[in-house]
């Protein structure tokens, strides 16, 4: 199907996308790879886009001492290919490589990943992982959320709709992250995903695919025995609700959670 | 809400062209409908299957999920521009060889896709084959043959 006619403006500067946005019925288009499937199929009628793909200050990439910050246009195939961000914060550039397919992290952003919140997204649950902050720009001016704050629910985030994801701070990790999904198909959303952070002899696993936003829990210390390790993941999971017909999800997501842990020690 | 039109200004293949669009018109509709290239193929319009795939500024999108108002300014690259005027193209004719079409409704999602990996990695492995060309799908081949017509391309040829 086609799109219901609407009226497209390129903003250049934040000012403009956030002045264009204030109209009621108007969206932001920034990869437009969540977005115009949608439109496409009449599920999402915007009566403008306001495509920011010209506003230059938002595809920053600025490796600090202990953050990463990342403007919201940064592709997510930039996120798997910059020699920086591979350095930095290498499972950045390992879950972005799980996004559909190469055309798709060739135009998809960062920003739009953000706020299109979908509970099965790689690039929200890191954020949550890692404790990140995302900025917001609107008419009443900038804010910065935390990214478990930010994420409310299914597609749902505290945005309101004539602000924008403007950049997203990421702390560098002082333990190592172990990253791990289950898809059925490879490019395919994850039926459940794991996120595991080391430090020492605790640490913390956010997990991502099942509930409706990606849940962080820490751990003070983990269990040495794998059989006692399963049995902290099975309390923990039982956490995120579930609708009945996802309750095969606990099982995965105990499974992967492990894979995860173990990537982080850089177990087999 | 008026369906307003203007007029946009994008290189296609190397050529300039100036075209009157509404906002709401995919790349790839005014690309076959307007321009006349039907060489590239619209099959789902979701971003799933590939058909559509073009370069933008050489590298592979999804020209369903561009709108061609974006594409002002932008060089687009689509099957008939990796196509030499005579002939095919040695990856065009490694296709035929390996028999890596049938029904060719995927073919130029899948060229483009293969060059543009190519370019980029000349001896690339199976494995970064296959996960370059998860994003196009064919209902035809079973992908060995496609899989097969890539990698005959390497200097080494071949298999691994
Ligand atoms: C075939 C296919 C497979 C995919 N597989 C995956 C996958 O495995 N994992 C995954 O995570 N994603 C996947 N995606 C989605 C992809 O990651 C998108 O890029 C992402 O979800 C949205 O980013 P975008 O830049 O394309 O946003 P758009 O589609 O442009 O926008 C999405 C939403 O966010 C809003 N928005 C965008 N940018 C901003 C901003 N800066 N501020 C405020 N609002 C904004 C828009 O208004 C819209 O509501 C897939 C998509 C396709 C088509
Ligand atoms: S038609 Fe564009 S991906 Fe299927
Ligand atoms: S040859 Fe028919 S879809 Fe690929």
């Amino acid at each position: 199907m086609k799109p219901v006619a609407f009226d497209y403006v390129a903003a250049t500067t934040v000012e403009e996308a956030v002045n264009a946005l204030r109209e009621p019925g108007a969206k932001v288009l920034a990869g437009g790879q969540s977005l115009v499937p949608l439109m496409n199929f009449r599920l999402s009628r915007p009566s403008r886009l306001v495509d920011i793909n010209g506003v230059a200050s938002m595809a920053h990439i600025e490796v600090r001492e202990r953050e990463l910050i990342l403007g919201a246009l940064v592709r997510h195939q930039q996120l798997v290919e910059d020699p920086e961000i591979r350095r930095s914060l290498p499972v950045l550039s390992r879950a972005a490589q799980h996004i559909g397919h190469w055309a798709i992290r060739t135009r998809g952003t960062l920003g739009g990943s953000v706020a299109h919140a979908d509970p099965a997204a790689e690039l929200p649950a890191l954020l949550v992982a890692l404790g990140a902050t995302i900025a917001v720009v609107g008419p009443e001016g900038t804010r910065e959320l935390t990214a478990e704050a930010f994420f409310e629910g299914f597609y749902t985030t505290a945005l309101a709709p004539s602000e924008l994801v403007t950049q997203v701070k990421l702390p560098l990790p002082q333990g190592a992250v172990g990253f791990k999904e289950v898809v059925r198909r490879p490019g395919d959303f994850a039926l459940a995903g794991a996120y595991v952070e080391r430090l020492g002899s605790g640490g913390a696993v956010t997990w991502f695919g099942f509930g409706d936003r990606p849940r962080r829990f820490s751990v003070r210390e983990w269990p040495s025995d794998p059989e006692d390790r399963r049995h902290v993941w099975v309390e923990l999971v039982r956490n995120v609700p579930v609708e009945e017909r996802d309750q095969y999800k606990y099982e995965l997501a105990v499974a992967v959670a492990e894979e995860s842990y173990r990537d982080a020690g850089g177990e087999e | 809400m008026a369906d307003e039109r203007s007029v946009v200004e994008l290189t296609v293949n190397g050529r300039p062209y100036r075209v009157e669009v509404s906002p709401r018109w995919s790349l790839a509709d005014v690309l076959r409908h307007r321009l006349g290239l039907t060489g590239t193929h619209v099959g789902c319009e979701q971003g799933v299957c590939g058909a559509c795939t073009v370069w933008l500024d050489g590298e592979p999108v999804r020209s369903c999920l561009l709108f061609a108002v974006q594409a002002a300014g932008h060089e687009i690259t689509t099957v008939e521009g990796i196509t030499p005027a005579e002939g095919l193209s040695p990856l065009q004719e490694a296709f035929h060889r390996h028999h890596a079409l049938q029904c060719g409704y995927c073919t130029p999602g899948m060229l483009l896709t293969a060059e543009a990996l190519l370019r980029r990695n000349p001896a690339p492995d199976e494995a970064t084959v296959r996960e370059a060309l998860t994003g196009n799908l064919c209902r035809c081949t079973g992908y060995q043959f496609i899989v097969d017509a890539v990698l005959s391309m390497r200097p080494s040829g071949g298999e691994d």
